[in-house]
């Protein structure tokens, strides 16, 4: 276990800021192993940039960087993301 | 575009400290007027901007630690040594000093009277911040959610919220405090770490099913989570809100 991981609480303004919606209830689905859950849920871990990691598989979900004036977001491993509107 | 506001877009906003209370030797409570507050719901946090003079900037998130209450905002503040923010909160802000703050932010770890119980709350030391916002706001609502709060400190004098945490137990709320590192002469209570053994006995049955906030540093939440699901409790009723290495 990595002390230094957080959860997809912890990055919910920087979410927020990008989407303009609230994202941890959003239910994204794995593309790994298909497991379905709010991406508040999911692990979280802070470098050079952020990187979102599935909690059942470990898969990455998402790797977000960001600088003073642009983010640059992969979402290679998300399959779908499900969120009201 | 001009005068729109989007929806949900986070703007930082100036949040201006009325007063400072110092909950233990490490932990401060900071009160601040936000003018335009929207109010919040238990569980959400703030993130809070501090701009050098040279312009560097530096960003926290802080778990909301007070109930609803107009423009008012509590944060509770635990003083990290090497921190970057937290000394600058604790020791610095005086009464009238204004920072930069945007929320109400989270929607996960999030819990309303409405959403009913019962409900097991598991803090490991500042973890208890957002959790003890779920029971303000279940006090002030006259809510009498079966709530049961497992709270683990180091020792008696780290035991954030004490005085007001008795005060408020009774009426559905049973409090039951562990004590890690050193507990005062006479203690009952539970003398050692959190374990799957006194969840079991602290925490209402998996029949029952009860929903679950845990909130801590990171190993603190993964032993509590691993532990819950050991016990049969369901995955999808186990939330949880980690602060890394060592507790914010």
């Amino acid at each position: 276990m990595d002390e230094l991981m957080l959860d997809g609480n912890a990055i919910a303004g920087l979410l927020q800021e990008v989407f303009a919606v609230e994202m941890t209830t959003a239910i994204g689905t794995c593309g790994g192993c298909g497991a379905a859950g709010p991406v508040g849920a999911a692990h979280v871990y802070r470098g050079a940039g952020i990187v979102l990691r599935c909690p059942h598989c470990n898969n990455v979900l998402a790797k977000i960087v960001k600088n003073d004036s642009q983010v640059w977001i992969d979402f290679q491993g998300i399959r779908t993301l499900e969120l009201a509107v | 575009m001009a005068g729109t506001a989007l929806r949900g877009r986070l703007t930082w906003q100036l949040a201006e400290l009325v007063k400072a209370v110092a909950e233990t030797p490490r932990v401060k409570t900071i009160v601040f007027d936000v003018p335009g507050w929207p109010g919040h719901r238990a569980g959400q946090h703030v993130d809070v901007r501090l701009t050098a003079e040279d312009g560097y900037q530096a960003e926290r998130s802080y778990s909301i630690a007070s109930a609803r209450a107009g423009t008012r905002v509590s944060l509770t503040v635990q003083r990290l040594e090497d921190g970057e923010v937290s000394p600058y909160l604790t020791d610095e802000l005086r009464p009238g000093d204004k920072i930069e703050l945007r929320g109400p932010i989270g929607g996960y770890f999030v819990w309303e009277p409405s959403e009913g119980g019962p409900l097991m709350l598991v803090a490991g030391g500042s973890g208890i911040v957002p959790l003890m916002a779920m029971i303000r706001t279940r006090a002030a609502a006259g809510d009498d959610t079966e709530t049961r709060l497992l709270y683990s400190s180091r020792s008696q004098d780290d035991i954030i919220y004490r005085d007001e945490l008795e005060r408020l137990s009774g009426n559905g709320l049973t409090i039951v405090h562990a004590l890690t590192d050193s507990q005062p002469p006479g203690w009952t209570s539970y003398a050692r770490r959190v374990d799957a053994e006194m969840l079991a006995e602290v925490s209402p049955s998996p029949a029952e099913r009860p929903r679950f906030y845990a909130c801590g540093p990171t190993p603190f939440v993964e032993a509590v989570a691993e532990s819950l699901v050991r016990l049969g409790h369901d995955t999808r009723a186990i939330k949880t809100e980690r602060f890394g290495p060592t507790g914010r």
